[in-house]
């Protein structure tokens, strides 16, 4: 069964008509061909397929493309701007090391982005439970809570 | 992910008439649990019904002495609530402690309860409190609800609407993680209600399930001391890859015990 | 200092496009004409195939074709290979059952592929290989590491007692000397536990075959493009190499198990001829649990006597290592050669026998995961020194200090020789920035909160910079260990470096550029590094054992001198001087003791536009090449000291405190090398407290085969770390660096337990130290 679905991704109007079963991750990476989000399980705890829905940080693996129907939808590409400058978070994750192979990075950034406005003084220990559904098997996080802490007071 | 049928109703009338007689439809909440059981083929169905787009379901109401959340409220949003907060802190503390961030912008109380997974957080709450889950048909009381291992009273067609909880005196939950699954390994909710004390317990057994001698010893002495006290039996607990019956039922009394200091 | 160069702190060249999106690995690549493979596996550990029906899976909509293990075998396709010889103590050669790329007779683990579905998309290859019926006949399971050899189950009909090999290593006699005149002799028994490697990026592949040429391109998640082809072409396939194209692209995360040729990408390659359409597999990450090459399993007992003063006199090691179903490419190396070579820790024991049985068993294959051997080895030295501490009543630290190794070169009694080290300066540095004085405060402050606090040391040494071909080939390795590297100057004095070594997360488009920035004098945005692609590279051996910088890094520093040599024969005709009194410094070439010079990026573009050349003396254009091979390891050496504390209500562990000094030699870029170290102690911290991989015993099913089961450390598991460095230059390269990746992994296990058996008060507990083994550790002892 196919299903017509619309929203917005990265602020441009896209719709299509998918099957039911299309998990969102995989209307990003095969229909739109916006292959900076990725996956790393398909069963939600790994969290490098995390993009916002209507603002939220979600795992796009574990939600039906259907789901997100009408929602704006804002994926790692997204963030930069048009002349290829980083968003302030991309920059602190640069700037402290805060990555190494890259797998992980835009499902992590786009959960550190999430808690802009929430924990404006975060402490490490707050911001390390909020990073509770990402995996990193690279960094040892010592730096990506770095960067986070950087970017959220940029 | 296997192929199946989606609708996506606008009403509760409509979504329940679209799931009654057919044995393998499935209302889909916010889909963390089910949708990733289907992507592993642990789960199936042929139809998925969608309630994300049926209006009123969501939302969250203090009335009278107790509070009302709809069944389609995030994990997130119950966590991040005023009222919860000011009225029943365990609650939204418990909420904010389930699975992990994006699941909680995703994943919704009905859902949870209605999938009553043996070690999901919110049974132990609805049980605690001794809340009420309102259906489209009718009001259950939390101690009918849950019946078994992933089983509830819920009929096949019958749609948990909202969960009305009550406002106990006092009331805490401590989690003791599964350090892979992030579910509870044991958890255990205690409160002092207009019903008397309860202590739920989640994680250990087939399903949630209140422990009388603990109730009982509180019953007389609201204090930590007294609830570790108590010897909980290993008999009927899970024993599996991440912990023992016996390991489990010690953990019931440890948790309980700093669940009531933290009340 | 450059603020570029070497020993500066710059930040990635690689971030942009990892950060925006813009990374592309293999998954991320989509050719024209895709078809997509699924893999039937096995359900049993241990079965007879005794057909395999495929009609109604072909039937199926989307299915362009299925092979099976016949079909393959029937072409003369035989089976992958491993990399090292091992001989048994009697001389004879160990069991090298066939491994082949699909399971033909017997299926011997949960996830052995046994058919492939091709389909023109993913979804209708998943669901059809689902529907291809196969017939299993299940047999017993072997699936224990410490009792396969007695098991009455035979993975291969060939080692019917499940036994590889049975190696030893080092004076058998000698040790058993020691031990029959020891003051004391403390034992332990201890397991090291098994993981999978779980690089967030699941490994795949994309292959191609173009009939115009005649030949493949293969996109594969792997971390030696060069080696894959050559192990596959020549050993496998039988396709001429220069047919093959393997391209690894960004690839996310690696840690070993990306070392290896897989028969995933084999059975592409192969099928890709006959469907004469590109074919690309991603694994989910249950085939990544099942069917990645684990890491580590290993039982083994330790014996280490000591005389009156706690100074060891001998060393006896004996060892079971699971090598699973079949010989992965570097198995046969890693439970032998990277492991008993390094008993010898920092410790100036004279005395080290290790005997080690390899078992098969019906289980994933197990091979290198990052610090391959020498985490084991570390876990034995570190635990039994501790112990021995223990057991004589010495400060753990003391100990270390009467034994540590002080004059170098060293040659151990277990074939290696160290060059340089300060194992005193490492373990100084650590116990003072973990202020090791105050803990007996900290402890007494924590008994009084009802908490157990411990403390854990481990002065761990590994042997990086794999390694000198001759040395390795002796040792039984199939295949030479050196690195290539090539440096592209272009006319306008840009550079293009190509290294065979390959970058999963490791920064060598900085680092290296560093390097060559350094040494030319030129700005790093000048020098880009190229790698990955056999397409472009000349040759290369890869990225494991921290071999990178010191080997591969090695390699381009002599192409770059080799560039500088050529720049000033070049320099010399402009500036009408002799060659040898051309300097080169800063990126000028200058006659010496005079302000006569040409910049390096005029050399350049005479080369390339040679109209006043010594055309008669000296070939045009700027490009030379260089293979390194290494005349000894390196060997990165530390310590870490852990401290912990315990909730015994509840047995739960915190890290309270994690300190690692580590000399890596030089250091190019210390942002990176913090990284690497904080990455690999989360690894190491993993296995210590969290990670464990589970075969039910007797099914030989894979207990741990998803994140609900098997725990991976995450944010909030783990403390922030102090590091730092003690630098003694390695002596044999002309960097003077020693590599640092592992480092990490590889001294964090023991250091983590003796602090929680410390806190507790018991001889042992098993890793993981799960709450529950803690608290019931706790419990015995009261």
């Amino acid at each position: 069964m196919t299903i017509h679905i619309s929203m917005k991704v990265n602020g441009k109007a896209v719709s299509a008509d998918v099957a039911a079963s299309t998990t969102l991750v995989e209307f990003i990476r095969e229909h739109l061909r916006l292959t900076g989000t990725h996956v790393g399980c398909n069963t939600a705890q790994c969290g490098a397929c995390t993009v916002h829905v209507d603002g939220r940080a979600v795992k796009s693996c574990n939600m039906l493309a259907a789901q997100a129907s009408g929602a704006e939808v804002t994926t790692i590409e997204g963030l930069a701007s048009a002349n290829g400058d980083m968003h302030p978070m991309q920059a602190a994750f640069k700037e402290h090391h805060g990555l190494q192979c890259g797998f992980c990075t835009p499902g992590m950034v786009m959960s550190a982005l999430e808690l802009k406005g929430r924990f404006p003084n975060a402490t490490d220990e707050q911001i390390r439970e909020a990073l509770d559904g990402n995996f990193c098997r690279c960094t040892g996080y010592q730096n990506i809570v770095k960067a986070v802490k950087a970017g959220l007071a940029a | 992910m296997q192929a199946f049928q989606l609708h996506q109703p606008n009403s509760v009338a409509s979504a329940t008439q679209q799931r009654a007689g057919k044995d393998d439809a499935r209302f889909l909440a916010g889909g963390q649990s089910l949708l990733a059981a289907m992507r592993l083929g642990l789960n199936s169905a042929s139809e998925l019904i969608d309630l994300s787009k049926i209006p009123g379901l969501a939302g969250i109401k203090v009335d009278g002495n107790g509070i009302v959340i709809g069944a389609m409220t995030r994990h997130a949003d119950v966590a991040a609530s005023a009222d919860v907060k000011r009225l029943i802190p365990a609650l939204a503390a418990l909420a904010g402690s389930i699975g992990d961030r994006q699941v909680r912008n995703m994943g919704t109380i009905g859902g949870s309860i209605a999938n009553a997974d043996p070690a999901a957080d919110y049974p132990a709450a609805v049980l605690g409190l001794g809340a009420t889950v309102q259906t489209n048909k009718r009001a259950i009381a939390a101690d009918d609800f849950f019946k078994g291992f992933y089983e509830t009273a819920l009929a096949e067609d019958e749609l948990i609407t909202s969960v009305r909880f009550p406002v106990p005196t006092k009331g805490a939950y401590e989690k003791f993680k599964n350090p892979a699954s992030r579910f509870a390994l044991v958890g255990v909710f205690v409160a002092q209600t207009a019903g008397g004390v309860r202590v739920a317990v989640t994680g250990a057994a087939g399903s949630v399930f209140r422990v009388s001698a603990i109730e009982a010893a509180l019953a007389g002495n609201w204090s930590a001391a007294a609830a570790k006290a108590v010897r909980v039996s290993a008999d009927g607990l899970n024993s599996d890859l991440h912990a023992s019956a016996e390991y489990r039922a010690h953990l019931i009394t440890v948790l309980a015990a700093r669940a009531v200091a933290a009340s | 200092m450059k603020a570029d160069g070497i020993g500066a702190r710059v930040t990635r060249k690689e971030d942009q496009r990892f950060l925006t999106g813009n990374g592309q690995y293999t998954d991320d690549i989509t050719l024209s004409h895709q078809t997509y493979a699924a893999f039937v596996r096995s359900p049993h550990a241990h079965a007879t195939i005794n057909d395999i029906d495929t009609r109604a899976a072909a039937a199926m909509p989307g299915v362009v074709a299925i092979f099976t293990g016949k079909d393959i075998a029937a072409t003369g396709i035989g089976g992958l290979p491993c990399g090292w010889l091992i001989n048994n103590k009697d001389g004879t050669p160990m069991k090298e059952p066939p491994h082949h790329i699909l399971a033909v007779d017997k299926a011997r683990y949960v996830g052995d592929q046994v058919a492939v579905v091709i389909a023109e998309t993913i979804e209708q290859a998943r669901a059809a290989a689902e529907a291809v019926e196969v017939d299993y006949g299940v047999l017993p399971a072997v699936a224990d590491t410490a009792t396969a050899s007695k098991a009455k189950a035979s993975v291969h009909d060939a080692a019917a007692d499940n036994v590889c090999y049975v190696w030893g290593h080092g004076d058998a006699a000698a040790v058993d000397r020691a031990i029959a005149s020891a003051h004391k002799v403390s034992t332990l028994d201890i397991v090291n536990n098994r993981l999978i490697p779980n690089a967030i990026e699941p490994r795949a592949a994309n292959a191609a075959y173009d009939k115009s040429s005649d030949s493949y391109t293969l996109y594969v998640s792997n971390q030696n493009p060069h080696v894959e082809r050559l192990l596959m072409c020549a050993f496998v396939l039988g396709i001429p190499e220069h047919k093959v194209r393997v391209v690894a692209p960004d690839v996310g995360g690696g840690f070993g198990s990306k070392i290896f040729l897989y028969a995933e990408e084999t059975v592409l390659v192969w099928a890709s001829k006959r469907v004469g359409r590109p074919i690309k597999w991603t694994a989910d990450r249950m085939e990544s649990f099942l069917s990645d090459a684990h890491g580590r399993d290993h039982v083994t007992r330790v014996q280490m006597a000591m005389d009156g003063n706690g100074k060891f006199t001998g060393m006896k090691v004996t060892t079971t290592a699971n090598v699973g179903a079949y010989l992965s490419t570097f198995a046969s190396c890693v439970p032998t050669i990277l492991y008993a070579t390094l008993l010898a820790g920092q410790y100036a024991t004279p005395a080290i026998y290790c005997e080690v049985t390899a078992v098969f068993t019906n289980t994933s294959p197990v091979d290198a995961y990052r610090g391959a051997g020498r985490p084991e080895a570390t876990y034995v030295v570190e635990r039994i020194v501790e112990t021995a501490a223990r057991d004589m009543g010495l400060d753990p630290a003391e100990i270390r200090r009467r034994n540590f190794i002080t004059t170098f070169p060293y040659a151990t009694p277990v074939g290696l020789t160290y060059d340089i080290g300060d194992y005193h300066a490492c373990l100084e540095k650590a116990v003072k920035l973990a202020d090791y004085a105050g803990f007996p405060a900290r402890q007494a402050e924590a008994k009084a909160r009802g908490k157990l606090r411990g403390i854990g040391f481990s002065s761990y040494i590994e042997a990086c910079g794999l390694a000198p071909s001759n040395v390795a080939g002796a040792l039984g390795a199939r295949a030479g260990l050196f690195e290539a590297g090539e440096v592209r100057v272009h006319p306008t004095g840009k550079v293009t470096v190509f290294t065979g070594s390959h970058s999963h997360g490791q920064g060598h488009e900085t680092t290296f550029a560093q390097v060559v920035a350094d040494r030319l004098g030129i700005p790093i945005d000048d020098v880009d590094i190229q790698h990955g692609d056999t397409g472009k590279v000349l040759f290369g051996m890869g990225t494991y054992g921290s071999r990178s910088l010191a080997v591969g890094g090695t390699a381009i520093v002599k192409a770059v001198d080799k560039v500088i040599a050529k720049g000033k024969k070049i320099a010399a005709h402009l500036l009408e001087a002799a060659d040898t009194d051309i300097e080169f410094k800063d990126g000028v070439f200058r006659v010496a003791g005079t302000d006569k010079n040409v910049p390096f990026a005029s050399v350049a573009l005479t080369a390339y536009v040679p109209h006043n050349y010594p055309l008669d003396k000296l070939e045009p254009g700027l490009n030379e090449n260089a293979f390194y091979d290494p005349t000894n390891f390196t060997y990165p050496a530390g310590t870490h000291i852990c401290e912990v504390e315990i909730d015994p209500d509840t047995g739960k562990t915190e890290i309270v405190k994690f300190t690692a000094v580590d000399d890596f030699g030089n250091i190019i870029n210390p942002m990176i090398v913090e990284g690497q170290v904080h990455g690999g102690l989360a690894q190491g911290i993993g296995q210590a407290l969290l990670e464990g991989c589970v075969y039910d015993k007797e099914s030989g099913q894979l207990l741990t085969a998803t994140y609900m089961d098997y725990a991976m450390p995450r944010a909030d598991d783990l403390p922030n770390f102090t590091v730092g460095t003690h630098v003694t230059p390695c002596t044999h390269n002309p960097l003077g660096v020693k590599g640092c990746g592992e480092a990490g992994a590889i001294g964090s296990p023991p250091a983590l337990i003796n602090a929680i058996t410390h806190a507790i008060g018991v001889r042992d507990i098993a890793m993981p130290a799960t709450p529950e083994r803690v608290w019931r550790a706790i419990q015995s002892r009261a």
